[in-house]
């Protein structure tokens, strides 16, 4: 079978990707595991999404309808559902199994890597003490309440406070189940400000910065854990550890993007944000690979997601009809302040890029600087920068000379 | 009340091996593990290797035994389909450290074990991320890797398809009467007749030795920690890496495991019966030691952290017939090469412990090459569409880590020692052995547990009561 563009996922950044490729009169086809269409968003039940997007606010699984909705009435998109992609080749041949169609080998023109990411595990962070039951990645209990309907127990604790545990904090709390106290490793929030206030500000739910779990007991099901504070070295200070008793604790310590399905494909990856290389059309360093949404970085906002998917899917499309063209290559470079950026190449031409970007801490009156060929082009004060939060801004294409940096000042 | 001519009590290895092997008699034998699963004690968590037997002192029972048990496993474990790898084995030193390396080759020579001193070319070719100062290694061919909880399982699933009986959830509280006339009491209650009783309760066969009035037992316990990597970091090592042993053990080695992932470990730390914890002074010695002999180590890969507890008793295997207990027999200190020998060892008991009160007549149309379980990672495209075509389970992938089928999930709960909770389908199939750990498949297996069994998904545990995932709303 052949199609223009295979797209793997079907996430929000499958179903935007997905269908900006078939605006452009493409054949698309789209593999998703799970049994529909709207990825993570199914069981995200609260609502904070589309602000941007939809200009109103909808829960995840609202957002995740309108989209699938109309990838459903796009005739151009052919969607397997429980269709697992196994492998893709850098020649794009995408095999995928799925109980109703068996084994699905397609060519394709163009592939959309739209995978989203998963969660760190208490292996990933080392945490020490017994394995007990109870213990869960924040994002398995959201599916266990949200989608399969039951509790996890009754007092809870939180390890991270990326946004997942912070929402999960407060829909806990709404269940009945007493979240004593979220522990946050960094001196400041991996997640977004507005869910430390509505989540854990609101239900007088405390969060201690600087803290970890030191270790967990209970033989059967988790009895107590122990934090401490940690120093500079971010390793934990005994003479401060403390204990409270808990039967759930969940972990909401990072999100990784879900890459496995790439490895050893030759695709080039950023170690700082776990996805592949990307330049401003989302493209990999493989020609014909484009990537979006989690799986190329983790975003907090879904209309980000949206967007990013939208540009990649459109540039697929014209790769796939031969007419992605662009400018002379201008490296992405990070400076004082900045973490990664998304792309790590832009090109010199007409109109405008985005640019996305982290910081790496917080940092507070703040210059956010471009700069091209040892001019300024961009500028920016800011308030507060924080590593919770993406940042974007937005470059005049026709400022561009050999590289762009960002940097703080 | 059920009666046997032998009752086995403890689902380890050994207890597993010894079943088996009585299996293939014309026998009524019954295996009693307290656990939720076979292989709950130290037989889940261990190296896992199959040593080549150069490290036990000659002339002991871990000595013949290793050697024998070594000679035999690699046959049984095609026998039962059981995950393993020849991957032989080096013990690295320092220029200083060769003649403890050759007096190492010395014991090996004594012991029967095939082993040679190589220099670091050569070290090079077998693995070439050695740490730097390494010189010498005793290299032994004969050593390599095995999946501890499949053997276990494999023995049991072959006993049961031979006729044997195996009751887990059945920890063994009191042990009445003598040969020709004993009763078993189980903590649920239940009572069962044997003529015969052999104790290979593992750490816990000090207790049932006390409880039955056999000779009391001196045990210490000691657990080993350890790291679980990633499959990624499978193509760094190719062989096991021990440094020299020393009185603590055989030390912090790296190893792969049969099922493609990386360990480091195991410490050796004092503790109490029941102590699997992991603590993060351990972890900082495994960091410490491994840095000594091998270059690659990437904590940022680990996936999982776990302990087994070793049962001490003496320097020596503890394998006798109970001569205040006539008919009753115990195993103690079962510790490493324990692994490696539980097929001698179980020869040895049916041989000599079982034999002089039980006739040995062979059953007739034994089994004894278990069915081969294909993963899907191993079929080919053809094999797929055809397994897929008869039954559409074979399509569903609900281990995204480690592509494992609901076919394969259903299969482990309809083996013959049926999985019927979350850990014992990962240990028969790897769902959720990967690096999600669980988080994705883990509702999935319940509802598939649930689903064949009958049993609500708010009753289905990860390892046994206690360990139940979710709750009833409200
Ligand atoms: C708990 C939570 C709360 C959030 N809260 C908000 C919020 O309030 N507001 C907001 O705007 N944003 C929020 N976000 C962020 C936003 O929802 C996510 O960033 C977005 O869903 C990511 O989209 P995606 O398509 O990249 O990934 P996903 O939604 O994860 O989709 C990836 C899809 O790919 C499929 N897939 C993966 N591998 C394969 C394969 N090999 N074969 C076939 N299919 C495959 C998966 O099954 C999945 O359906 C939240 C996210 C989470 C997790
Ligand atoms: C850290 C470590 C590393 C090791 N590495 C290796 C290695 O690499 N190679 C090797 O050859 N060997 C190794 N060993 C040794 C090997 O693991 C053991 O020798 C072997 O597993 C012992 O098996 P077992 O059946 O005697 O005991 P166990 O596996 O402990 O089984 C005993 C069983 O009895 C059950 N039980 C206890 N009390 C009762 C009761 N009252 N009623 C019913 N059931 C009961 C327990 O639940 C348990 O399942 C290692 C051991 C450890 C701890």
């Amino acid at each position: 079978m052949y199609f223009n563009v295979a797209v793997i996922g079907g996430g929000p950044a499958g179903m935007a990707a997905a269908l900006a490729a078939e605006k452009k009169g493409c054949s698309v086809v789209v593999f998703e595991r799970d049994k529909r269409l709207g990825g993570i968003l199914n069981q995200c039940i609260h609502n904070g999404f589309g602000l941007h997007y939809f200009k109103e606010e909808l829960t995840g699984p609202e957002y995740a309808a309108r989209f699938a909705e109309r990838v459903k009435n796009a005739p151009g998109i052919t969607v397997y559902d429980e269709a697992m992609v196994l492998s893709v080749t850098p020649e794009r041949t995408v095999t995928a199994l799925s109980p109703y169609a068996g084994l699905i080998t397609v060519e394709a023109g163009a592939t959309v890597l739209a995978m989203g990411c998963r969660e760190r595990t208490a292996g990933a962070i080392a945490l020490t003490g017994t394995r007990p039951v109870g213990i869960y990645t924040a994002g398995t209990a959201q599916r266990l309440i949200n989608v399969d309907g039951y509790s996890v127990g009754k007092e809870a604790v939180i390890l991270g406070s990326g946004d997942i545990g912070l929402i999960m904090a407060r829909r806990m709390t709404f269940e009945g189940v007493r979240v004593k106290l979220v522990l946050e490793l960094m001196p400041y929030s991996s997640g977004l400000k507005r869910n430390i206030v509505q989540c854990l500000d609101d239900f007088e739910i405390p969060i201690l910065y600087g803290h970890t779990i030191t270790r967990v007991e209970g033989a059967e099901r988790l009895r107590r854990i122990y934090y401490a504070e940690v120093g500079e070295d971010i390793r934990p200070k005994p003479e401060t550890e403390k204990y409270v008793d808990c039967d759930t604790l969940l972990l909401s310590v990072g999100l990784i993007p879900e890459n496995d399905l790439i490895n050893g494909i030759g695709i080039k990856m950023n170690p700082l944000t776990s996805g592949a290389v990307a330049d401003e059309y989302r493209q990999t360093s493989v020609p014909g690979i484009f990537a979006a949404g989690n799986v190329l970085h983790v975003h907090d906002l879904v209309d980000n997601v949206s967007a990013e998917a939208e540009l990649a899917g459109s540039a697929a499309a014209d790769y796939a009809k031969g007419v992605l063209s662009h400018g002379e290559a201008c490296a992405v470079k990070v400076g004082a302040g900045v973490r990664y950026t998304v792309p790590q190449t832009v090109y010199r031409g007409t109109g405008k890029v985005d640019v996305y970007f982290r910081t790496d801490g917080v940092y507070k009156n703040k210059t956010l600087k471009a700069e091209s060929g040892g001019e300024t082009v961009f500028s920016k004060h800011r308030l507060i920068l924080t590593p919770g939060e993406m940042e974007r801004i937005e470059i005049d294409k026709s400022k561009l000379k050999d590289s762009l940096t960002l940097r703080l000042e | 009340m059920e009666k046997y001519d032998v009752i086995i009590i403890g689902g380890g290895v050994v207890g597993a091996a010894v079943i088996d092997r009585l299996a293939k008699y014309e026998l009524r034998c019954l295996l009693l593990e307290a656990g939720s699963d076979v292989a709950y004690g130290s037989s889940r968590a261990n190296s896992g290797i199959i040593h080549a037997g150069y490290d036990a002192e000659t002339g002991t029972l871990k000595a013949r035994f290793n050697r024998e048990g070594n000679r035999a496993l690699w046959n049984i474990a095609r026998e039962l389909d059981v995950p393993h790898i020849k991957t032989g084995s080096l013990v690295v030193g320092t220029a200083e450290q060769l003649p403890m390396l050759q007096k190492l080759k010395a014991r090996g020579d004594l012991n029967g074990v095939v082993t040679e001193i190589i220099g670091r070319a050569e070290i090079l070719k077998k693995e070439r991320n050695v740490a730097d100062g390494i010189e010498y290694a005793l290299y032994a061919q004969e050593a390599g890797v095995i999946s501890p909880y499949k053997l276990t399982i494999g023995y049991a699933d072959r006993a049961v398809t031979n006729g044997a009986v195996i009751k887990l959830n059945s920890a063994v509280t009191a042990v009445f009467g003598r040969r020709g006339n004993f009763r078993v009491h189980c903590a649920d209650g239940a009572q069962y007749a044997a003529d015969t009783v052999v104790n290979a309760a593992g750490a816990g066969a000090a207790e049932i030795n006390r409880i039955a009035g056999a000779e009391p037992l001196t045990v210490t316990y000691q657990k080993g920690e350890y790291y679980v990597l990633d499959q990624t970091e499978r193509k760094n090592i190719s062989t096991i890496i021990f440094p020299l042993p020393n009185e603590f053990g055989k030390g912090i080695l790296a190893a792969p495991t049969a099922d493609g992932n990386v360990i480091y470990g195991p410490t050796a730390e004092p503790t109490v019966n029941g102590d699997t914890s992991v603590d993060a002074g351990g972890l900082d010695k495994i960091k410490k030691q491994l840095a000594v002999t091998y270059k690659t180590p990437d904590y940022r890969k680990s996936i999982r952290l776990y302990a087994g507890l070793r049962t001490i008793c003496g320097m020596d295997f503890v394998i006798e017939q109970s001569k205040l207990k006539d008919g009753f027999s115990y195993l103690a200190g079962i510790c490493s090469p324990g692994l490696t020998s539980a097929p001698a060892i179980a020869e040895y008991v049916v041989n000599e412990l079982v034999a002089p009160f039980k006739a040995l007549v062979p059953k007739k149309n034994c089994v004894t090459v278990m069915p081969k379980h294909k993963r899907l990672k191993e079929l080919t495209a053809a094999e797929i569409k055809e397994r897929v075509r008869a039954d559409e389970a074979w399509g569903r992938v609900i281990c995204r880590c480690e592509s494992v089928t609901e076919a394969e999930i259903v299969a482990a709960i309809r083996s013959p020692l049926s999985a019927v909770t979350v850990d014992a389908v990962k240990r028969r199939v790897r769902a959720g052995m990967g690096r999600c750990q669980g988080g994705f498949c883990m509702p999935r297996v319940l509802e598939i547990l649930a689903r064949e069994t009958g049993v609500p998904e708010t009753e289905i545990t990860k390892c046994g009561k206690g360990t139940e995932i979710v709750f009833p709303r409200g």
